[in-house]
């Protein structure tokens, strides 16, 4: 049996320091159902681990001055879930986040462990490593599959979603080959505000289309200054179609995926709108 | 390497165990504490044989360290029976023949109980969305969630 450490700081400092000495050997762990599942397939051996559940920053949400949120990197999906106004500001991107595994992962899954999901919030990343804190923009953060753009010894510490003004909100969908608990074969996220019936702003997210998340800028482009009617969706759809890049696999054709990729941004940003508007 | 001293309680009784780092909860609790209820039947997340509650949250546990129970509650099927009467779940499964093998059958009513908790009054949609991360090879559900509807009006009724 190889030699692994497990060490539970209290605090960010300490895990960091933790964790930077011992190299790329090291480990986060947060729910563990990415980590453990790849130390018992052999994937992974790691020589520390350090379980960062204690650090009080890591595990908290909060609500920030203006009606924004501060999520740490380790809250799992159901403790998100049961947060009573998060629901109603970002209802998007909880879905997103629940939309991880079975009851059983969310009561452990974090979304900083995973990262990979389309949401187009424009949340903010606040990452800490031995040279300190910098903030990334959360689409920064992944580089591939399964790899990131954190440095040796970094940590990733919260996401910071921000205040929104009203006629704001989100919703997510995805595609899969199953009703439930299986891998998505498009991933579609639309944050938007209205005014009046006129989309003001607008972001859209496509996750399992390309290496990593994209953020589809031209179908924003196509969103903003309508009132979402058939032109306007039709425009956006076109552009996030050419905006995939995805792979053929058992769970989905590039065509296929190309298609519903164009399907999911109407019927997201048709949610998306409806709860802007109250509905 | 030295193992850890973890201190902890399970099913209400305050535990002390050693373990291995890479022990998982559900190693310690079948090999160290004699709590074989508890079913590894695929040591991935799938299948939640292995269903416990950490501090009333429902988690597999064998996706859990054993270290990380350190100042937690832990819950497992060995704790449902109070003072020797079956909970209303176990009573309820065994009428309807809510099993068979039984090798999901700790899963399921850990995982059902946590939601009774939860949610008294469940939709049918609701019990199948909870516990879709329980898988059973022979029952085919359909008795397994009616149980679990049965079970929560009974409870219901009861509490009145
Ligand atoms: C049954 C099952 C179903 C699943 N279904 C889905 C699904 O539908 N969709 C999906 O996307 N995923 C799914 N997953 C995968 C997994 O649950 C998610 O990726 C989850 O979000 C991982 O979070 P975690 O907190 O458990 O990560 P962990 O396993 O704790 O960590 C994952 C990786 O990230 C690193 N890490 C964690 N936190 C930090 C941090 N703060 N800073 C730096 N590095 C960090 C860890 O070192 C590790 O390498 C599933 C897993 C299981 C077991
Ligand atoms: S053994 Fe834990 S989920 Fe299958
Ligand atoms: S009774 Fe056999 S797996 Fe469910």
């Amino acid at each position: 049996m190889t030699d692994i450490r497990y060490v539970a700081p209290q605090t960010l400092d300490e895990a960091i320091g933790a964790y930077a000495a011992a190299g790329s050997a090291a480990r986060i762990l947060a729910g563990g159902t990415d980590l453990l599942v790849q130390m018992r397939s052999g994937a992974v051996k790691p020589g520390l681990i350090v379980d960062i559940k204690k650090v009080r920053e890591l595990t908290a949400v909060e609500e920030i001055s203006g009606g924004g949120f501060r999520i740490g990197a380790a809250v799992p999906g159901a403790v998100l879930a049961e947060h009573p106004r998060f629901r109603q500001t970002w209802p998007g991107v909880l879905e997103a986040v629940n939309l991880i595994g079975s009851t059983q992962v969310q009561g452990r899954a974090s979304a900083g462990g995973n990262l990979c999901n389309a949401s187009p919030a424009g949340a903010i990343v606040t990452v800490q490593g031995p040279d300190g804190r910098r903030e990334l923009k959360v689409e920064d953060v992944p580089a591939g599959p399964g790899r990131t753009n954190l440095k040796p010894g970094e940590i990733l510490v919260s996401f910071t979603l921000p205040p929104r003004p009203p006629g704001s909100s989100d919703a997510y969908l995805r595609m899969i080959p199953r009703t439930e608990m299986d891998i998505a074969v498009v991933g579609c996220g639309v944050s938007l505000t209205l005014k009046d019936g006129v989309c003001t702003h607008a972001r859209v997210g496509l996750g399992a289309v390309a290496p990593t998340a994209l953020l589809v800028e031209p179908a924003a482009q196509a969103l903003i200054g309508s009132r979402l009617d058939d032109t306007a969706l039709t425009a956006a759809a076109n552009a996030c179609r050419a905006a995939c890049r995805p792979i053929d696999d058992k769970r989905g054709t590039i065509a296929y995926r190309t298609q519903i990729a164009g399907v999911l941004l109407k019927r997201t940003t048709n949610i998306a709108a409806e709860r802007a508007q109250g509905k | 390497m030295a193992k850890l001293h973890v201190s902890t309680t399970v099913n209400g009784e305050p535990l002390e165990f050693l373990c291995e780092p890479h022990d998982t909860m559900l190693d310690a609790l079948r090999n160290q504490l004699a709590l074989t209820g508890s079913k590894e039947g695929c040591a991935s997340g799938d299948c939640g044989a292995c269903s416990i509650t950490l501090d009333d949250r429902l988690v597999c546990s064998c996706l859990m360290l054993a270290a990380e129970a350190e100042g937690h509650e832990i819950r497992t099927i060995e704790g449902m029976a109070r003072g020797g009467r079956l909970h209303p779940l176990q009573e309820k499964f065994l009428e309807q023949a809510a099993l068979q093998c039984g090798i999901c059958t700790s899963g399921m009513l850990v995982a059902s109980e946590a939601l009774l908790a939860k949610n008294p009054d469940p939709s049918e949609e609701e019990v199948r969305f909870w516990l879709a991360g329980n898988l059973c090879r022979c029952t085919g559900y359909d008795k397994i969630v009616r149980a679990v509807l049965e079970t929560a009006t009974e409870m219901r009724e009861a509490a009145q």
